[in-house]
């Protein structure tokens, strides 16, 4: 408990909320760095995820090349990527994007490929074009699904970009990195309540999104009517 | 069904034959083979593979000269096995004089080492005692690569003043709030540099950032072999700024004077290039400490 209560009091002193190493500055280095990653490992994952749940072809190769990449210790990979560029942020980035991926991956195909397939099916029949089903159907009736692989995605790189303070002067993982080393626990501590804080408002904020989206497609007459029952 | 009961039975019967075997050999051994003969001399060594091959080397340097050796090694860290020297377990340990004089002292503030060294001989509580220290360290210190060395005429962490360049300092996180990063710099030797941690302890992300110029300072042991295989210069230390730590052996009162003049012989030899180079042979080509040892004490006609 004195642990606790010391966290708290490093988090209150206000000298650690000054300065260019101070609290509002890691955090937002720790958010910049979570929205780079999460971005970069949408436009990868989506698309390919929504051709996989749409086609209803190589979901076996995704599913397993997914499953595999989960495998993979970011450590590990971050160290290899700081060998070949060197420190800085590039290698914790990319290290970062490769652990968000099966996450997003997952959730874009799972969401496109639950859909009934008779409800592509009947806009194919009423003359929709391929790409008009996968924007106007499928992306918004996986929406939910897709969202919440974001979600995971998005918690899983905000806990683990305290890494990136592994080769970077970058974001709350310095706390963590030199708590440790220092043996200042409080400090330490005081890090991870940051980073638990980050992870939470983030996640309240996806779910949010992720619930008012499900709304929308299972109950679209509770709110504005969509492009699809005009 | 009854194979795999015979393998299961037949695996525990070995496991069993080897945990006695270690249980006799970790018993201590008590000097009951004659008066006459020595003393069965219990050798221990750090959980640290540098650690490891010097005791191995004092190991084979007193069974040269006759006597019986008990080897256990990989004792963990000093809070560990201290005590167990103390209380009598361990007769030859291969320690490093700073490090252990904080063990006994934590508020010593030498850091020299003749200064460490004689203050080190004072802290040693009874029944103990330490012999001369080799020449070879084993400590943090400041390396910087050849190039950069050449380009400015380093030598010493002094020299760090004719850098007009910014410079930014590679080490982990710790050093950022200790007396060996760029504050205690500042202060001892009025250099002032950038920071940039680097979790890998001195170890290959480190280097590589030197080598890329990323950063120009880096912290790293003197006695890593990529000071010498990636062409890295030790900048010499001469206001004390790094806690001096020498390689000594911590003996018990069983050590008698020609076992001690055996070791304080062995130490003499033990230069910082050579256990640079013996523990280069460790971590490069993964010899075992025994073997290292061996050649060692063969290339100094100590066998």
């Amino acid at each position: 408990m004195n642990y606790i209560s010391a966290a708290f009091g490093w988090l209150a002193n206000s000298a650690e909320w000054r300065g260019s190493t101070g609290i509002p500055t890691r955090l937002a280095q720790h958010l910049i760095t979570t929205g780079i990653v999460v971005g970069l490992a949408l436009v990868i994952s989506l698309p390919i995820g929504i051709l996989v749940g749409h086609t209803h072809r190589g979901s076996g190769v995704v599913g397993a090349v997914a499953g595999a990449a989960r495998a993979i210790p970011t450590l590990g990979l971050l160290t290899l990527f700081g060998l070949m560029w060197g420190i800085g942020l590039k290698a914790p980035i990319l290290a970062l994007v490769i652990l968000a991926i099966p996450s997003a991956l997952a959730g874009a195909y799972a969401g496109i490929q639950a859909i009934d397939p008779a409800v592509p099916d009947a806009a194919r029949a009423i003359g929709m074009s391929e790409l008009r089903i996968i924007l106007q159907v499928e992306i918004p009736l996986g929406a939910p699904v897709i969202i919440g692989g974001i979600r995971a995605a998005t918690l899983q790189v905000v806990a683990t970009a305290t890494l990136a303070a592994y080769i970077a002067d970058n974001g709350l993982g310095r706390y963590l990195f030199h708590g440790l080393e220092a043996h200042n626990y409080a400090e330490m501590l005081g890090g991870a309540l940051l980073v638990i804080a980050l992870a939470l408002i983030l996640e309240v904020v996806l779910a949010a999104i992720q619930r008012w989206v499900k709304i929308r497609v299972t109950n679209p007459r509770s709110s504005r009517r969509t492009q699809l029952h005009t | 069904m009854f194979r795999r009961t015979m393998i299961m039975a037949a695996g525990l019967a070995v496991f069993a034959t080897f945990s006695l075997a270690a249980c006799s050999s970790n018993t201590p051994s008590s000097s009951g083979s004659g008066s006459d003969s020595k003393p069965t001399l219990v050798i221990g060594s750090q959980a640290y593979y540098s650690s490891d091959i010097i005791a191995e080397v004092y190991a084979q340097g007193l069974e040269n000269a006759g006597y019986t050796v008990d080897r256990q090694f990989d004792i963990g860290q000093r809070e560990v096995y201290l005590p167990e020297i103390q209380s009598g377990g361990i007769d030859v340990f291969p320690e490093y004089t700073g490090p252990l004089l904080q063990y006994w002292q934590p508020d010593a503030t030498v850091t020299l080492d003749a200064d460490v060294y004689s203050a080190l001989q004072a802290a040693v509580p009874d029944g103990l005692r330490v012999l001369n220290e080799a020449p070879a360290t084993d400590q943090d210190s400041y390396v910087v690569t050849q190039d950069f060395a050449n380009k400015w005429g380093l030598t010493t962490i002094d020299d760090l003043s004719k850098v007009t360049d910014p410079m930014t300092m590679g080490a982990n996180a710790e050093a950022q709030t200790r007396p060996n990063g760029p504050d205690g710099l500042l202060k001892t030797y009025g250099v002032s540099v950038g920071f940039t941690p680097i979790q890998d302890g001195g170890g290959p992300l480190t280097v590589k950032a030197l080598q890329d110029n990323q950063i120009q300072l880096a912290i790293i042991y003197t006695s890593d072999p990529s000071i010498a295989a990636d062409n890295l210069v030790t900048l010499t230390d001469d206001k004390g700024l790094f806690l001096s730590s020498h390689v000594v052996p911590l003996v018990s009162d069983k050590v008698d004077d020609t076992a001690a003049g055996i070791l304080n012989k062995i130490d003499a030899l033990l230069t910082p290039d050579a256990l640079i180079a013996m523990n280069a042979r460790s971590v490069n080509d993964q010899v075992p400490a025994s073997t290292i040892a061996h050649d060692w004490l063969a290339d100094n006609n100590l066998n």
